[in-house]
């Protein structure tokens, strides 16, 4: 089984790596956003370091959501998504394994360069350093909170709104537990590590679980 | 290895496309599903295929594998090619030889691709080329894994004369090595078949599902 879960990693990986694969899109979005938060709340560097986690967590939580609803748009599009039901894999394991993928390749180059954008909103490097570290944990819950959405709107032509509506409210305990986790360090009320902790537990919760149920809605909606 | 249907139904949509249908499919042998649009070709293929459930009768596969769902021992070919464009040919059947359960190593698939007469072609990104050549590519995808059950819809579409009897000879290999091949088809298909008559359907234009 490993083989066939690598095999299908690598396609992810080359897909998303390519030209209009959209690994970088969420990067760029990322930045985006971050950049026109100071024109925004204006050039006060107290109040903006004390935004700062909040503001890179929204942004990512929302550059994440953003290429997810394709994740298994394409495949149903192109008649791949009925050869994978029928493969060597379960359709468990091929949803955690094309969430692994885009998790990898569009979320992990966001986490890497969120230190340098919080540059931008005056935070100082412990701060950066936490925040990456919650983004770090609480990511994965997001990337597999949106693949529960993705499948259920796989037949929707346009499904892209319909699926931020399914998933955003779930995915506002993970914002909760990261913004509290990583405002700790800049002098936040809650201290660092219980957060952190309940971040990691619904990251493991949500890979656990997660795939059984986008599995069994990417068979119930294709019947 | 043998495959029979028992008296299957089969709806789409709320309509009942064909009732009390059955038939069996010996090794080495091929059937071939005709009748007008709508009559249900495609459905019975991908109700094969276990993508849609059947409204009665049963299907089983006698010689197969007892662990493995009657899907799982069967490639199928649809409309869609399930081929990535942004992927070489090469990097598609490597891909699908992978997950099917074929010989993931590099390069393992050269011949099957060979085998359809594509081999120049294998670095090329699918997008950049020919319908014809991206349906062959498509159908190289039935060597990179054995599977005993064929379930073709429509397999020569967008294929030259040349190409249609490269694929012809593919399939009577297959057939010759005990496999079944299950075709919807309404251009000849190249290898000798009995026929299999679905009904007309209901509808005509306008009011009959995408078959």
């Amino acid at each position: 089984m490993t083989s066939p879960a690598l095999a299908l990693f690598l396609r992810e990986w080359r897909i998303a790596r390519r030209i209009g694969g959209g690994a970088s899109i969420g990067a760029v979005f990322f930045l985006i956003l971050v950049t026109i938060m100071p024109f925004a709340l204006g050039p006060d560097m107290i109040l903006l370091a004390k935004l700062g986690p909040a503001i890179l967590w929204i942004a990512a939580l929302l550059a994440t959501l953003l290429g997810l609803d394709r994740l298994f748009q394409g495949d149903s599009d192109d008649g791949s998504l009925d050869v994978l039901v029928n493969s060597a894999l379960p359709l468990e394991i091929v949803v955690l394994v094309k969430c692994a993928a885009h998790w990898a390749s569009s979320t992990l180059p966001l986490i890497c360069v969120s230190p340098l954008f919080g540059l931008m909103l005056a935070m100082d490097a412990r701060p950066l350093a936490l925040v990456a570290a919650t983004l770090l944990a609480g990511t994965p819950a997001l990337t597999m909170i949106g693949a529960i959405g993705a499948a259920l709107t796989v037949s929707l032509r346009r499904g892209g709104l319909l699926m931020a509506v399914l998933v955003l409210p779930l995915a506002i305990p993970v914002l909760i537990f990261g913004v509290s986790a990583a405002s700790a360090a800049s002098g936040g009320a809650s201290p660092f590590v219980t957060p952190f902790l309940m971040l990691c537990a619904i990251s493991l919760f949500a890979i656990a679980g997660a795939p059984f149920a986008a599995a069994a809605a990417i068979r119930h909606v294709r019947e | 290895m043998r495959l029979g249907a028992q008296k299957i139904a089969l709806e789409r949509g709320g309509r009942r496309l064909f009732s009390g249908l059955s038939f069996q499919v010996g090794a080495g042998e091929a059937l071939v599903a005709v009748g007008p649009n709508g009559a249900g070709k495609s459905s019975l293929l991908r109700a094969i295929a276990g993508f849609l459930p059947l409204s009665e009768g049963s299907l089983v596969l006698q010689g197969g594998d007892a662990e493995a769902s009657l899907g799982e021992q069967a490639h199928c070919v649809g409309h869609a090619d399930a081929l990535k464009g942004a992927l070489t040919a090469g990097e598609n059947l490597e891909f699908w030889a992978g997950v099917l359960g074929g010989d993931p190593r590099r390069g393992a698939w050269l011949p099957a691709l060979g085998r359809l007469g594509l081999a120049h072609v294998a670095d090329f990104p699918v997008r950049a080329l020919s319908a014809g050549q991206q349906r062959r590519v498509a159908l190289a995808r039935l060597l990179v894994a054995r599977r005993p059950l064929w379930l073709l819809d429509e397999p020569t579409t967008a294929l030259d004369a040349a190409a249609q009897s490269l694929f012809a000879g593919v399939m009577r290999e297959h057939l010759e090595a005990g496999g079944l091949i299950i075709a919807a088809t309404h251009a000849p298909l190249g290898v000798a078949a009995r026929t299999l008559e679905l009904g007309p359907g209901e509808g005509t234009a306008g009011s009959s599902p995408p078959s």
